[in-house]
């Protein structure tokens, strides 16, 4: 069997399409917090809260509503995008116009409360999601197997992400939100109703994050904290990435994850810190990021 | 200082000494004073510099790790240790300080945090840290060979003479020439740097000094509790430190003090009370205190007072105007 860096080839692209995996969820979550920022200027750390409630919609549908895996990708997203319309209504709409550090605080202060609230409902320990029959077992590709639930979600979340990326970019509609997001007084003026554009794109992103938390359900353990770490990994992602662009957002999502997949076969360890450390080289070398303009 | 303040500073001073004969647990006032301590050294960076930092857990942590494992494995003495434990601190703050200012506002919050968190990995993987566990049983020791800490009331008042200093440190720096640089640039960078300052200089410096007394809080609190966990360095910590002093208020001297102890109470008191509902608590005080009163409770009511004063001069004016057209 041939080796790679003193790693047997299927082991190393196990771990590889591990990464993408993550790499997905990186995608997703960091491309829904550049669409929120670029048209409400807030940095929504509830997102990782808002993934989690992605999965614990899925795993309770299931649970107590016999709602299956298909039907839990549009229920969960549509249920925490619904809301996340109320937050952006009840909440941070009295924010706009603030510095935007107050919007950060503000959600920040949201994902304490999703977070402890599914602690003490649920407990510290995880709860597994079933992989869907039809997407369960692997494809033998000869030199790996791919178990096809990973592929699945790799192929689920790039679509998802050149659609929304499609949408915004060339879209009427995406031309109204780039639009609010250059001048929104203005394009009220010309009747656009602005104030439900921005609580729809706060629901549609979060939509995004609860997407992402039903398509990692089956392969992480659903517990109330499954966010909390991965909002600040995607942070990270985001500042390497530029906050600036779509698709910057989308493909150092992806990148990063296969980096971190890499990392975790040469030098475990690591795994952890690794985007940490890209995102302190990256500020050193090149401030604004990959695919950001200051 | 105006004179009522230095009143009001005394009486606290005077309270703060008489506190623990008055049957309240030393240790519970020890912890206060070392976040109060933390609090106001993080809101030298929020409050003067305007500078959000969300990973100021990884001064204050690791500089308890530091002084822990200074005590526990190389024998070292409390004054060393604590002083080693900030030094290492003030150094992580440059360096992480560096990085941050490179990018404004919501970047420096993600930077920081992401860095705080790159600390809390180290802590759990590290040989030295004792990994879940973290270090236990940490002696406090004997300071400079004449006081034994060992003793609470001892404890105490070294605590609290560090912690008076390190607030009138703070006092001294915002007062400072350099304390009014960080704040005009606060209000106005692109002014500030046409006025000729090297804006970058200030804000590491201000960071670094932050860094440096957290960790000083950090490695005393170490000392304290007598271990140093992870629970110090999470992210959880930074957003602590964030709400005692959003909750006391930013930029204001004493605000820092009264958040901290209103969320070291809380944890202390409600955790018997509600359980585990106390991090669901502290959200909904998080998001109260953004929404509805971002000056904090020291700045509400500093700015009650001054509205008052405008309003009573603005009323003596009238009634001086009145007396006038009269005549």
């Amino acid at each position: 069997m041939s080796t790679i860096l003193g790693m047997p080839v299927p082991v190393l692209l196990g771990q590889l399409t591990l990464g993408l995996v993550n790499g997905s969820f990186y995608a997703l979550l960091s491309l829904g917090l550049a669409v929120i920022f670029g048209l409400m200027g807030v940095v929504n750390f509830a997102h990782g809260a808002f993934y989690t409630l992605g999965a614990f919609a899925a795993l309770l549908g299931l649970q107590y509503l016999g709602i299956n895996y298909w039907f839990a990708l549009l229920f969960a997203p549509l249920a925490v995008g619904l809301i996340g319309v109320i937050v952006e209504r009840l909440l941070l709409r009295h924010l706009y116009g603030l510095d935007p550090l107050y919007g950060l605080l503000l959600t920040f202060g949201l994902a304490l409360i999703v977070q402890g609230a599914l602690h003490q409902v649920f407990g510290a320990s995880g709860q597994s999601y079933p992989v869907p029959p039809s997407l369960a077992g692997a494809l033998n590709l000869h030199f790996m197997f791919l178990p096809l639930y990973r592929a699945w979600v790799i192929l689920a979340s790039v679509v998802v992400c050149f659609s929304t990326w499609f949408v915004i970019e060339r879209t009427r509609l995406g031309a109204t939100l780039r639009a609010a997001t250059e001048n929104a007084p203005l394009l009220q003026a010309f009747g656009v109703n602005v104030p439900l554009l921005v609580a729809a794109t706060y629901g549609g992103g979060v939509a995004l994050a609860a997407l992402a938390g039903v398509l990692a359900s089956p392969v992480v353990l659903v517990n109330s904290h499954m966010g909390t770490e991965l909002v600040i990994v995607v942070f990270a992602v985001v500042v390497i990435g530029g906050m600036g662009s779509i698709l910057g957002a989308i493909v150092s999502g992806l990148l990063l994850g296969l980096v971190e997949g890499f990392t975790k076969v040469i030098y475990p360890e690591a795994s952890n810190i690794v985007v940490f450390v890209i995102m302190a080289l990256v500020l050193i070398l090149r401030p604004a990021g990959l695919f950001g303009r200051e | 200082m105006g004179r009522s303040a230095g009143i009001l500073y005394l009486l606290l001073a005077l309270a703060a000494l008489c506190l623990p004969w008055l049957g309240i647990y030393p240790v519970f006032l020890m912890k206060l004073l070392c976040f109060a301590m933390f609090a106001c050294a993080y809101n030298l960076l929020l409050g003067y510099g305007r500078m959000l930092s969300f990973g100021h857990a990884a001064f204050f942590g690791f500089a308890a790790y530091v002084t822990s494992w200074l005590v526990t494995a190389h024998g070292a003495g409390p004054a060393a240790a604590i002083l080693s434990g900030a030094a290492v601190a003030a150094l992580l703050g440059a360096v992480f300080g560096g990085l941050a200012i490179r990018r404004h506002g919501i970047y420096f919050a993600m930077i920081t945090l992401a860095l705080g968190q790159l600390v809390y990995f180290v802590c759990l993987e590290a040989p030295f840290t004792g990994g879940e566990n973290g270090l236990q049983g940490v002696p406090r020791g004997t300071l400079l060979g004449l006081l034994p800490l060992r003793s609470d009331l001892v404890m105490y008042y070294l605590v609290l003479a560090v912690f008076v200093a390190v607030f009138l440190f703070i006092r001294r720096v915002v007062h400072s020439p350099f304390g009014h640089v960080l704040r005009a640039i606060r209000e106005n960078e692109t002014r500030a740097i046409s006025l000729g300052y090297d804006i970058n200089r200030y804000k590491l410096l201000a960071f670094v000094l932050s860094a440096a007394l957290s960790g000083l809080a950090g490695s005393l609190n170490a000392l304290v509790l007598g271990f140093a966990t992870l629970s110090d360095v999470q992210q959880s910590a930074s957003g602590e430190v964030i709400l005692m002093t959003l909750l006391g208020g930013t930029g204001t001297f004493f605000g820092p003090v009264v958040g901290a102890a209103i969320v070291i109470t809380l944890q202390e008191y409600l955790s018997d009370l509600v359980g585990g509902w106390v991090t669901a608590i502290i959200g909904v005080i998080f998001v109260a205190c953004v929404l509805s009163f971002r000056r904090g409770i020291v700045g509400e009511l500093e700015a009650l007072r001054v509205r008052r004063a405008v309003s009573r001069a603005a009323g003596a004016r009238a009634a001086g105007t009145d007396r006038l057209t009269t005549r």
